[in-house]
């Protein structure tokens, strides 16, 4: 080994603590990257391999009653590679011991073969055998969530009957990654079942013999499926064709699909502030000791070592940093992505995992390092370049702060010499001082961001059951019902109240803009589902016309006095054309409303209700709950506390479990770099310092000269902090946000609040452990050294 | 004498590095007494203790055993807080590689202790003394090493110290350089009746001493007075 290689060595242990923080800082940023990239492209194989496996289909073309010989037509479209016609259903399961009914769906399966497409996997028991049309096979997830085993009872109402099915077997499927009651848009596994059974079975309960309700088809390699979608909404639209849609508008696809660009949102913007963070601190570092080795670079250089020679034994140090980091954010990628792997098996119903981390990402982890470290490191470089062997051999002449004298008489009247010793040390290297400001505001507005974030989606959370849904129960239908029932429930034990609301299903149109969601219709003053502007005020119901929530009218790119057209998706499917009476900041989501009655009185169908929302009577709610299920028209019912907690659940696991991690490594980054910034002063100053400590200046006199320039880099940076925090969290709230829950990005106090008091103290943790070292240090040896 | 005439008095004044076989005696039992307003200078090659004693007398350092008083006062049972006072009060110190703040003018520089001191003189009159007065406003990086050193005396006699430690106060500099600065200690000495102790390898400043002190091994081997002191205009450099 070479006698520099062999310095490099020693110097690396010498500075083992400060090169072992800045490699765990380019480790982290590594470790995120392989990690995310990681879990990206596993949830993506992994969702590939199951559609493509278990055949899942592109089309999806629900219709009211259509003749089996319809899916010949449907298969002949050009670019249809494959047609299944089946019934689908709703159902209501009464688990024993649960007063509150299950919303399920009823999913038909071929008598003699298995499905052509939306294949099933069946994870424990058997198929149907034909013909026993009392035999259920029970969605995996559910059957989990209440213990079931195979053979045990089902009881379940279907259009309105009771009937009794012997569980054979448990599967998992495609369509159902992300489990969610029809019109509900937080899955939680316990709420809500899928029963598979025999076609003849479900066609007698749904009296659809020789036909099917809902139409799947997948389209050829190549094909455009939005050709197809128009070709088969011409041919169904007789059978009461309810607008056919694509499997990216399917609920549990569309759920992945917003993970996955959530993730993808966090894994562009945080793994390249801690390369950042990173060059940074190694830049410093590495100036550090290069000025701390003058003497020996000019030795070298006087032996006849050449300038690049004694560069690059430098850079090797910075490479050594980085690639030791990098490797190791690679294992701890390596590692953390295969638990958030399985975290997301669990959490989606993967029946099986693609685990796959991309050798490009460990590529780009090393490469990225290396190019941060070495942008770092070049700065130090001309450094070297540019000592000659004489003026290395010399000690630095002192720094020279004769620039920095321009402030001077306007700072003389009333600051002391150690005040102007910060401010000049501040003045004289504002780049340095500059990049610490930095490094403490992009730490610090990475936790506020996060911090901003999480409470955020509390925020969301309180505001959707506390504000928004202010209901105990709230009462679906599987057809929208005339007033009279609706007020006949005002009669069942324990309602106090009974509000009425009316959603529907359709397409937003404004020229070429649409969007796929629902109208809905409310009574004006409505009190226990509400629709509320961003000021907590209640946005009123117009006599006519539609209210559309900001994000909404910004999508279909609408104003007030325009007419926007309503393509229904429900009953007769009109085609509606209403004006839009004003757009309102809503607080969540991208919503629609109208007065109900006018509503209504567009679709013809006057004092119609689909949803009914409840106060009631906790004490009576057993009772309540034993009523609704015998009512063959409610399709569900829902308790808002349970609502409420599947939401927190889903908040709280995926991607959003990933907050409190970025959180907490924004939190440790943001000490490390303050506490960097105070270390690398102390080393810098040690020697003015220990002069202090001789002429007779206390320990509190000296920390203050070395402390000031801490506190004006935090004081700077807080400020700073805050501005990049905000920005940040709307970039991190975007990539979180989606069409179906959405998280508000407002200027949040608390969350600043406690950022600025995690960096300061921070700032007081590093400004003591620093003093501790003023403490300790030698004053002979310092005084005696030459630098 | 008593000892409250004694600027400095030692008794067996002893500082050990290290422990065991590693152990390195740097004072051997050193008895001294130097008295008020003379001008002493410690010779000795290097490793004779003689800047062990200028630490320990100083405040910098603590012995290992034995006492050293000032002015009476027991300075080997100080706690830290009393050493920082009593270097802030009483002494001035002149360092081989001058110490100065880079960030601070040559004024400021004295300022900086004036600012903290009893009873000190003027900053400009400090260097005035020091015959920097043209360049007050500049800063140690505009500045030759022989103005450099120059403002550490200032900053050091700016105080009126009782006692001034020079350690190679001359080390960095050429002889012409060397002499102003030696001119500028007799004068501290001699106007502000200031004691002043210098160690030093230039056998030849010992002539401008009102007292030599030879050291060896940790231990005093000879101290001898000078009946005819020398200008430092007169010393072969």
């Amino acid at each position: 080994m070479s006698p520099l290689n062999r310095k490099l060595l020693r110097d690396l242990w010498r500075i083992k603590g400060q090169a072992g923080a800045i490699a765990l800082v380019v480790a982290v940023g590594v470790s995120l990257l392989v990690m995310m990239a990681g879990m990206l492209s596993s949830l993506k194989e992994t969702r590939a391999a199951y559609y493509e496996r278990y055949r899942l289909s592109d089309v999806v073309a629900p219709v009211t009653r259509a003749p089996l010989s319809l899916l010949e037509r449907l298969a002949q479209i050009p670019g249809v590679a494959a047609v299944e016609g089946r019934i689908f259903g709703g159902a209501l399961v009464d688990m024993p011991g649960q007063a509150i009914p299950i919303r399920a769906s009823a999913v038909s399966l071929p008598t003699h073969r298995a499905p052509r497409l939306n294949d099933l996997y069946l994870k424990q028991g058997r198929m149907l055998v034909p013909g026993r049309t009392e035999e259920v096979i029970v969605l995996d997830s559910f059957a989990k969530a209440h213990d079931l085993m195979l053979g045990d009872t089902l009881t379940a109402t279907m259009n309105g009957a009771r009937r009794s099915f012997r569980i054979v077997g448990f599967a998992m499927a495609p369509e159902f990654l992300f489990t969610t009651a029809p019109g509900e848009f937080v899955p939680d596994d316990a709420r809500f079942a899928v029963l598979w059974m025999n076609e003849d079975a479900l066609a007698a309960a749904f009296d659809l013999k020789g036909a099917f309700n809902e139409a799947l088809l997948s389209v050829e390699r190549g094909a455009m499926p939005e050709a197809v979608l128009d070709a088969v909404d011409a041919i169904v639209d007789r059978y009461g064709g309810q607008g056919a849609y694509l499997r990216e508008d399917h609920m549990s696809d569309r759920f992945i699909s917003e993970e996955i660009s959530g993730l993808q949102a966090t894994s562009v913007v945080v793994p390249p502030i801690f390369m950042g963070v990173a060059a940074f601190l190694l830049n410093i570092v590495i100036t550090r000791m290069v000025q701390a080795e003058r003497e020996q670079i000019g030795l070298i250089k006087a032996f006849g070592y050449s300038d690049f020679e004694v560069g690059f034994h430098y850079f090797k140090m910075v490479l050594v940093i980085a690639v030791a980091g990098a490797a190791f954010g690679c294992v701890l990628g390596l590692w953390g992505g295969r638990a958030m792997a399985g975290v997301y098996q669990t959490v989606y119903h993967f029946p099986f995992l693609v685990f796959q981390i991309s050798p490009a990402s460990f590529v780009t982890g090393v490469g990225v390092s290396v190019l941060a470290a070495s942008a770092g490191g070049l700065f130090v470089l001309r450094r070297v370049f540019r000592l000659t062997p004489a003026v290395a051999m010399r000690p630095p002449a002192p720094m020279d702060f004769s620039r920095s004298g321009a402030l001077n008489q306007r700072l003389k009247s009333w600051l002391d010499q150690p005040s102007r010793m910060v401010i000049r040390r501040v003045m004289r290297n504002p780049g340095r001082i500059f990049g610490a400001v930095l490094g403490v505001a992009v730490g610090m507005g990475l936790s506020s961001a996060q911090l901003s974030i999480m409470l955020g989606f509390d925020e969301t959370l309180d505001l959707t059951f506390g504000v928004i849904d202010r209901s105990d129960v709230s009462v679906s239908f599987f057809e929208p019902m005339p007033a009279a029932a609706v007020n006949a429930m005002k009669h069942l034990p324990g309602v106090v109240e009974v509000e009425p609301t009316r959603a529907v299903g359709a397409v937003l149109r404004n020229g070429l803009h649409s969007y796929r969601g629902s109208v809905t219709g409310l009574t004006p003053g409505a009190s226990l589902s509400r629709a509320v502007d961003n000021d907590m005020n209640d946005i009123p119901m117009p006599e006519t016309g539609i209210v559309l929530a900001k994000a909404l009218a910004d999508i279909l790119e609408i104003g007030p006095g325009d007419m926007l057209e309503i393509e229904v998706l429900e009953g007769r499917r009109p085609v509606l054309q209403v004006p839009v009476a004003s757009i309102a900041e809503t607080l969540l989501g991208a919503p629609a409303f109208m007065h109900m009655q006018s509503l209504n009185h567009e679709m013809r169908e006057w004092g119609r209700v689909s949803v009914v929302y409840l106060r009631v009577d906790s004490a009576q709610l057993p009772a309540l709950y034993a009523e609704l299920k015998a009512m063959p028209s409610v399709a569900g019912v829902t308790q808002r506390e349970d609502a409420r907690a599947a939401m927190q659940k889903l908040m709280d696991t995926g991607a959003g479990a990933m907050r409190y991690v970025m959180a907490a490594i924004a939190g440790i980054i943001t000490f490390g770099i303050v506490y960097n910034a105070a270390r690398i002063a102390y080393g810098e100053q040690a020697r003015d310092l220990a002069s202090l400590r001789v002429i007779g200046f206390t320990r509190a006199e000296t920390a203050f000269v070395l402390l000031g320039e801490l506190a004006i880099v935090i004081l700077l940076a807080l400020p700073l902090g805050v501005g990049i925090g905000y920005a940040l969290s709307f970039l991190i709230a975007a990539g979180f946000s989606t069409d179906l829950y959405q998280i508000p990005t407002t200027f949040r106090p608390d969350a600043f609040g406690t950022a600025t008091a995690a960096v300061v103290l921070a700032a007081l943790v590093s400004g003591w452990l620093v003093r501790r070292d003023i403490d300790k240090v030698d004053l002979v040896a310092t005084l005696k050294t030459r630098e | 004498m008593s000892e409250t005439e004694h600027t400095f008095t030692t008794r067996g004044l002893t500082k050990v590095y290290g422990s065991g076989e590693a152990a390195v005696h740097a004072l051997r039992g050193v008895d001294l007494e130097i008295p008020k307003g003379e001008i002493v200078v410690l010779l000795g090659p290097s490793g004779s203790g003689k800047s062990t004693l200028l630490n320990i007398v100083g405040g910098l350092d603590r012995a290992t055993d034995g006492e050293a008083f000032f002015e009476g006062q027991n300075l080997t049972a100080m706690s830290d807080r009393d050493l920082t006072r009593y270097r802030r009060d009483h002494v001035g110190f002149v360092f081989q590689f001058y110490n100065l703040m880079p960030s601070l003018t040559a004024r400021e520089n004295v300022e900086l202790v004036t600012e903290i001191a009893e009873d000190p003189m003027d900053a400009s009159e400090a260097l005035r003394l020091v015959g920097l007065t043209e360049r007050m406003d500049h800063f140690p990086a505009q500045m030759s090493g022989g103005e450099q050193q120059r403002v550490a005396i200032a900053r050091a006699i700016a105080k009126k110290p009782t006692v001034l430690f020079c350690d190679e106060p001359t080390g960095a500099l050429d002889s012409a350089t060397g002499r102003a600065v030696l001119h500028v200690l007799n004068d501290v000495n001699a106007k502000l009746g200031a004691t002043v102790m210098i160690v030093t390898h230039a056998a030849a400043t010992a002539g401008m001493a009102h007292r030599v002190i030879h050291f060896a091994d940790g231990a005093i081997r000879s101290v001898e007075t000078n009946a005819h002191r020398l200008s430092p205009d007169e010393i072969k450099w």
